[in-house]
C-alpha cells in the first residue's frame, strides 16, 4: 500500500513537471483581464446614460475609456498597418467599422454603445480562437512528442544523463523503466517490453531480449535494458520522424494554398464594396432621384458590412483541420508528410500494391509438411532441418523456424551441395537428401509434384523417399481486409505488381480480392506499368502505389502518393514516400483514405459553411439593416462554430 | 542552406503575412512558416550570411505583423 502511494506520487510529480500545464499563456490573460474590465465600464455607462442625460462629448470621452482599453492594441496595429502599405487585414476592417460608429454617434445618433461592444465581441472572438488553436495545437503536438530529452550513460559516479547529441556509435547506455530509448541499437543487456505505441499506433507491448534491435522513441515497459548505439541520434529513427513530423505541415494542400489567395484578394475587396455602398447608394439618391442621400442610413449599413465579411473563420480553420488529419494519423502509426498529400490521397481512386513485404510478409514459411507413409511430421523436419542447416538461405531459416530447435550441428558429417538439385548429407549416420524433383531424379526416386504453389523441398531418407514441405512467402493478416476496407473508402480498382510468378501471384491475388495482377515483372517494369496506370485514368482522379520502399522508391517517386511500408526506420522509405506506415500493417492504408477524406469533408464543410453564413450575414445587413452587434456576433459565432469543427479531424476513431 | 527557426505568432492569417514577408527579404530563396508547429523553415539563396539575412527577415516580419517574434 505504502508503496503503491509512493509510486503514484512520483508519477504525479514526473507527470506535473513534465508537462506543464498551462491554461493561458500571459498575453491570453492579459487580454482576458481587459474583456473583464471594458465588459464592466460598458455595462455601467449603458446604465449611467439611461439615467441621467450627459453632453454628447462627455459621453464620448467616457466610452472612449472602455474602447481604448479594448480596442487600443486593434488601433494601433490598423495604424501600422497603413503606414507600411498593409491596409487591408482584419484590424483595418474592425478600426474602420468601430470608428465609423463613434463617427454617426457624435454626429447622429449620441450612442457608444455599438462601437465598444463591437470591439469587446472581436476581442472575445480572438482570444476564443487563440486558445482553441493553442490548445488544440498542443494536443496534437503532445501526440507526436516522442522526443527523448536525455540518455543515461554509466559513469564514474552511477548513471550519468547526458545530451542525446553527444552520444557516439557503439556507445552503451542504460534506458531504465518507464523511460524513452533515446538512440537506435541493440540490446547487450537485460530483456523487457516496449511500448511501441508511440511510433508503430500499436498498443501491444514487444518483448525484446539481448541482441534485438531497438529503435528509438519506444517506451520501456519493465526491465531495465542496456543498449549499444548503432546510430547517432540525428541518424536515429526518433529525430527522422520528428524532422518529418515537424515539417509536414509545410507542404500545404491545395485547399489551404487557396485560402491563403484567397484571403489576399476577399480583404480589399470587401473594403471596396462597403466604400461603394457607403457612397454610390446616397450619390444615386442624390442626384437621379433628386431625393436627400440618407448618407445616415448607409453609412452604418457599410460598417456592418465590413464587419461581418471578415475572413478569420476560414483562414484559421482550413490549416487547423489539415494539421489535426495529419497530428490524427500519426497517433495512428501512418506519417504523412504534408497536407497537400492528405488532400491528393483523399481522391485516389486507384490503389496499386507491390506483392512482396507489401501484401506478404516477404518471409517464408513453412505452410505444409506431407510425410511419405512411414514417417512422422516431426521426424522429416528434423531431418530437413539439419541437412540445410549449413546453409543461410532464407529456406533453410523457415525450415529451422519450423523445427523450433536449433539444429545439431555436430551430427552433421558429409554436407554436399548439388547446385540447381539441392543438398545430401549424413544426419546422424543416416543419409538424407533435400532438394528439387530433379534431385529425387538424380537418385532414383519417385515423388509426385504436389499442385499447391509455393517452394517445394522433396526428401529422400536412407535412400527411400520420404515426403515433402512446402514453403511460402505468407501473407499478412491484415491483406484481405485492408483490400475490402480500400474498397469501401472508395477505391475503384486494385492492383497488384510483382516480380513474382504467374501462378504465385495470381493465387495470392485471389485470394485477397485485388483486381487485376501484373506479374514476372523486372523492377523497371514496374515503373513503365504505374506509367501506363497513369495514364489510362483520369485527371480528376489519383493513383497511389504502396511499397515497401526498399527497391520500389522511382515507383513511389512517379506515383501521385507514394506509401511505404515503414519496416520501422528503414531509411529509404521514409525518404521515396510521402505517407510512411510505420507498423507495415496495410489495413493502415484503408484508414488513413478514411482520416483524408475526413480532413477534407470537414475543410469543405467550413469553407461551405462560412461563407454561405457570411453571404446570409451580409444580404441580411443590405435588406433588413442588420445592426452592427448581430454582424459581429454572427463573425465570432462562424469561426468558434469552424475551429470546433476543425478539431474533429483529430479524432480518428469510428470513421 | 535550410534553417528552421522557433517563432511566435497569435494568428494563421499573421502568420502568411510573415512568410510572404520573409520570402520578399534578399536573401531567402524560400520561406515557409507553419503556424500549427510555431516554426519558420527558410532557405537561403546560395551565399546569403545566414545571420544578417535573418535580421532583415526578423525585421520585415515585425513590419506586418509587430506581435511576433522570432528566436534566432
Amino acid at each position: 500500500m505504502q508503496e503503491g502511494r509512493a509510486g503514484l506520487r512520483d508519477l504525479f510529480i514526473r507527470l506535473s513537471s513534465n508537462k506543464r500545464v498551462k491554461v493561458m499563456t500571459k498575453k491570453q490573460k492579459k487580454v482576458l483581464i481587459r474583456i473583464i474590465i471594458s465588459a464592466v465600464l460598458l455595462v455601467g455607462l449603458m446604465v449611467l446614460t439611461r439615467l441621467i442625460d450627459i453632453n454628447v462629448y462627455v459621453k464620448l470621452g467616457l466610452y472612449l475609456i472602455p474602447y481604448l482599453i479594448i480596442g487600443y492594441d486593434i488601433l494601433k496595429k490598423a495604424a501600422l498597418g497603413i503606414w507600411h502599405r498593409e491596409v487591408f487585414d482584419e484590424n483595418f476592417l474592425m478600426a474602420v467599422a468601430t470608428l465609423g460608429a463613434i463617427a454617426l454617434g457624435i454626429w447622429k445618433t449620441g450612442d457608444f454603445d455599438e462601437s465598444v461592444a463591437v470591439m469587446l465581441f472581436y476581442q472575445i472572438g480572438e482570444l476564443f480562437q487563440s486558445y482553441a488553436v493553442g490548445k488544440s495545437r498542443k494536443s496534437i503536438t503532445a501526440l507526436m512528442d516522442i522526443r527523448p530529452d536525455y540518455a543515461n550513460i554509466e559513469g564514474e559516479n552511477g548513471l550519468e544523463k547526458v545530451d542525446p547529441d553527444d552520444v557516439e556509435i557503439g556507445s552503451v547506455i542504460v534506458v531504465l523503466p518507464g523511460e524513452k530509448v533515446p538512440i537506435d541499437g541493440r540490446i547487450i543487456e537485460g530483456t523487457t517490453s516496449l511500448n511501441t505505441s508511440a511510433l508503430t499506433g500499436e498498443s501491444l507491448p514487444r518483448d525484446v531480449k539481448v541482441g534485438d534491435e531497438v529503435i528509438s522513441g519506444c517506451v520501456n515497459i519493465s526491465g531495465l535494458i542496456k543498449i549499444e548505439t548503432t546510430k547517432e541520434f540525428g541518424e536515429s529513427t526518433v529525430s527522422k520522424i520528428l524532422d518529418l513530423v515537424e515539417n509536414s505541415s509545410m507542404k500545404k494542400a491545395k485547399a489551404e494554398n487557396f485560402i491563403s489567395r484567397f484571403a489576399k484578394i476577399y480583404t480589399p475587396v470587401v473594403c471596396y464594396s462597403a466604400v461603394a455602398l457607403a457612397i454610390l447608394p446616397p450619390l444615386f439618391r442624390i442626384l437621379i432621384l433628386h431625393e436627400p442621400g440618407m448618407w445616415a442610413h448607409w453609412f452604418p449599413m457599410a460598417l456592418n458590412f465590413l464587419v461581418v465579411s471578415c475572413p478569420c473563420a476560414l483562414v484559421i480553420s482550413v490549416p487547423l483541420s489539415f494539421f489535426g488529419g495529419i497530428g490524427g494519423a500519426s497517433a495512428r502509426g501512418i506519417l504523412v508528410k504534408g497536407s497537400s498529400y492528405l488532400e491528393t490521397l483523399s481522391k485516389v481512386k486507384y490503389m496499386v500494391f507491390d506483392k512482396t513485404g507489401t501484401l506478404t510478409k516477404g518471409v517464408f514459411q513453412v505452410t505444409e509438411v506431407c510425410p511419405a507413409d512411414d514417417m512422422r511430421k516431426e521426424q522429416l523436419l528434423y531431418y530437413a532441418a539439419h541437412v540445410e542447416s549449413y546453409s543461410n538461405h532464407p529456406i533453410s531459416k523457415s525450415l529451422k523456424d519450423a523445427y523450433g530447435q536449433e539444429p545439431d550441428a555436430g551430427i552433421l558429417s558429409q554436407v554436399e551441395e548439388i547446385s540447381g538439385h539441392g543438398v545430401t548429407a549424413l544426419v546422424n549416420g543416416t543419409s538424407v537428401a533435400a532438394g528439387n524433383q530433379k534431385l529425387m531424379k538424380k537418385l532414383g526416386l519417385e515423388c509426385t509434384e504436389p499442385d499447391q504453389v509455393g517452394t517445394v523441398v522433396h526428401i529422400a531418407v536412407d535412400q527411400k523417399y520420404a515426403g515433402y514441405i512446402l514453403i511460402n512467402d505468407v501473407v499478412k493478416e491484415h491483406a484481405a481486409e485492408a483490400i475490402t476496407g480500400l474498397k469501401e473508402a472508395g477505391v475503384k480498382k486494385t492492383i497488384m505488381l510483382t516480380g513474382d510468378s504467374r501462378r504465385v501471384a495470381e493465387k495470392v491475388a485471389g485470394r485477397l480480392g485485388v483486381d487485376e495482377v501484373y506479374s514476372e515483372l523486372l523492377p523497371s517494369d514496374k515503373v513503365s506499368k504505374v506509367e501506363e496506370l497513369l495514364e489510362q485514368k483520369e485527371n480528376q482522379e489519383g493513383l497511389a502505389f504502396v511499397g515497401d520502399g526498399i527497391n520500389d522508391a522511382p515507383v513511389l517517386s512517379r506515383a501521385d502518393i507514394g506509401i511505404a511500408m515503414g519496416a520501422m526506420g528503414s531509411d529509404a522509405a521514409i525518404e521515396a514516400a510521402d505517407i510512411v506506415l510505420m507498423d507495415d500493417d496495410p489495413a493502415k492504408i484503408a484508414l488513413v483514405m478514411k482520416i483524408s477524406r475526413k480532413t477534407l469533408r470537414i475543410v469543405h464543410e467550413n469553407i461551405v459553411f462560412a461563407l454561405a453564413v457570411k453571404a446570409v450575414c451580409l444580404l441580411l445587413t443590405v435588406i433588413l439593416g442588420m445592426g452592427m452587434w448581430l454582424a459581429i456576433i454572427a463573425d465570432v459565432g462562424v469561426m468558434v462554430l469552424a475551429v470546433l469543427n476543425a478539431t474533429r479531424a483529430l479524432r480518428t476513431k469510428n470513421l | 542552406m535550410k534553417k528552421t527557426y522557433k517563432i511566435e505568432v497569435d494568428c494563421a492569417n499573421c502568420a502568411l503575412k510573415m512568410e510572404d514577408a520573409a520570402k520578399a527579404t534578399a536573401g531567402v530563396a524560400d520561406a515557409t512558416v507553419s503556424f500549427m508547429t510555431q516554426k519558420m523553415k527558410v532557405e537561403f539563396a546560395e551565399g546569403a550570411d545566414e545571420v544578417s539575412v535573418m535580421k532583415e527577415v526578423t525585421k520585415a516580419c515585425k513590419k506586418v505583423e509587430p506581435d511576433c517574434e522570432i528566436f534566432l
